[in-house]
């Protein structure tokens, strides 16, 4: 263990110093989540995500009404504290009557990142409603 | 059952509480309603989105929505002189979905008025609608009130017959409530101009109620729950006595006064939609007079959808909502403060939890 730890050291040592953010990084940061976003924009509004043709978009236009900022929360129809993506999957095998995505689906990363950029500003407000 | 009984309730307690303050000028209002015979009432359903999936196959929640309104409309006691559909029959205007939309609601054993919705005319500007149902507007009297239909979800010529290079796509463009790509609603010159002289011929004290899918006036331009010309036709509109806007589209409960004319929308069969507040990014103009629905229970399929039970005893609206899974709502028109008010939640010390949206 000890040997790994100075293994990475090491290697860590010959790159860029943690705290060096470039403009660069910055840019490539942002650009790599703004994609994630638009990608998430093109499932929510697709009706390709369930089976029935019905789309994210028909009830939560610009996401609104989906309020990530409340989660983890209890929701009634789960009957528990679920986090944002169970929620998400709720919808997508109900009114969309399609597949539920597994947490680390990059379509559900993308469509968490769309939801959640449409409420950038609100404040935290976890377990509300 | 109960609702309607309670709203028979309040409709006569409501005449005779206008007879003893006799504050109802002598007009054609009080002749048309002058006896209890000459009350009367209609039934509102709206937005049904009948969406095609494949071949006979649509979706269900859909299709179970407006299924239930027409079974709930022919149980009806009091039964209402008529019924109107407010618009967005159809998902994307195609045929097999207005067919399945018109064959549903030939269960009706009510003569049906149908209002024109976006939904319902981009795909071919409405020449499928117009077989099954009749002119995109048109006006019609009924026991002293003037009722107006109006085709309010036209936009600009541009945009309408220059911009795409096929009609799905322009149905798809404009069938997206956030689609940046779309365009404000408008009543437009042609239907001002027949409204204008239309109402040339109407006493100005007779009660006007106009039927539009968008509202005819400007909440938020971004999804669409907006008019464009809305000023205009509320101009020619002022001069009457009673004048009542009711609305699809918006499947949420608003309401609203705007000088002599009182604004209601009414609820969908198909989808709840979020309150405009409900967008942090954008700027919107929610009357105040609205309070807000609650989300009880988004796990019932029908949660937040509803139509409604219209009475007029007074030549005014008072909307009586239907909401499934929600306690029942109210909005009457309050002769004192003049302009509709929720005869419930109206104080926010009556609101209930959770009646805010996060």
């Amino acid at each position: 263990m000890l040997l790994i730890l100075g293994v990475f050291a090491l290697l860590s040592s010959s790159l860029a110093q943690a705290d060096e953010f470039t403009e660069a990084d910055l840019e490539r940061w942002q650009q790599q989540f703004m994609d994630t976003v638009k990608q998430g924009r093109e499932l929510w509004t697709s009706g390709d995500l369930g089976s029935n043709g019905v789309a994210c978009a028909q009830c939560h236009p610009n996401a609104a009404n989906t309020h990530p900022e409340t989660y983890p929360k209890f929701q009634k129809q789960i009957g528990k504290v679920v986090p944002l993506w169970e929620m998400v999957n709720w919808c997508l095998k109900n009114p969309l009557e399609g597949q539920p995505l597994a947490a680390d689906d990059p379509k559900m990363i993308a469509l968490q990142a769309y939801i959640t950029h449409e409420r950038r500003g609100v404040k935290l407000e976890p377990g509300k409603h | 059952m109960k609702t309607f009984n309670k709203s028979r309730r309040n409709f006569l307690k409501n005449s005779g509480a206008l007879a003893v303050a006799g504050t109802l000028p002598i007009s054609l209002v009080e002749l048309a309603f002058a006896d209890d015979g000459q009350n009367f009432t209609f039934a509102y359903i709206s937005d049904a989105h009948i969406q095609q999936i494949k071949g006979s196959r649509f979706v269900r929640n859909w299709d179970r929505g407006l299924i239930r309104a027409v079974a709930e409309t022919n149980l009806l006691a009091p039964k209402p002189d008529f019924v109107m559909f407010g618009g967005d029959l159809a998902q994307l205007g195609k045929p097999a979905e207005l067919d399945h939309g018109a064959e549903i609601m030939s269960a009706l054993k009510h003569d049906v008025k149908y209002v024109m919705g976006e939904h319902d005319y981009y795909l071919d500007l409405g020449a499928y609608w117009e077989k099954l149902f009749g002119p995109q507007y048109y006006s019609f009297d009924h026991k002293g009130v003037h009722f107006i239909v109006l085709n309010s979800i036209r936009t600009y010529d541009d945009w309408t017959f220059n911009r795409w290079p096929s009609d799905e796509q322009r149905m798809m463009e404009m069938a997206g409530l956030d689609n940046p790509n779309g365009s404000p609603f408008m009543v437009g010159d042609e239907q001002r101009k027949w409204l204008q002289q239309d109402l040339a011929k109407v006493a100005k004290t007779t009660p006007i109620v106009v039927f539009s899918h968008s509202p005819l006036q400007k909440i938020y331009k971004g999804w669409n729950f907006w008019t464009e010309d809305a000023e205009q036709i509320q101009a020619l509109l002022q001069p009457f006595a009673k004048v009542s806007v009711i609305y699809g589209h918006v499947h949420q409960i608003q309401y609203n006064q705007i000088g002599n004319i009182s604004f209601h929308s009414v609820m969908a069969t198909a989808w709840p939609w979020p309150y405009p507040q409900a967008y942090a990014q954008a700027e919107q103009y929610l009357p105040k007079l609205t309070v807000p629905m609650n989300r009880a229970d988004p796990f019932f399929e029908r949660d937040a959808t509803g139509w409604q039970f219209i009475n007029m005893d007074n030549g005014h609206v008072d909307l009586n909502f239907t909401l499934y899974s929600n306690k029942d709502r109210s909005v009457h028109f309050n002769p004192d403060e003049k302009k509709p008010l929720d005869t419930q939640y109206q104080e926010e010390d009556a609101r209930i939890p959770p009646q805010h949206h996060y």
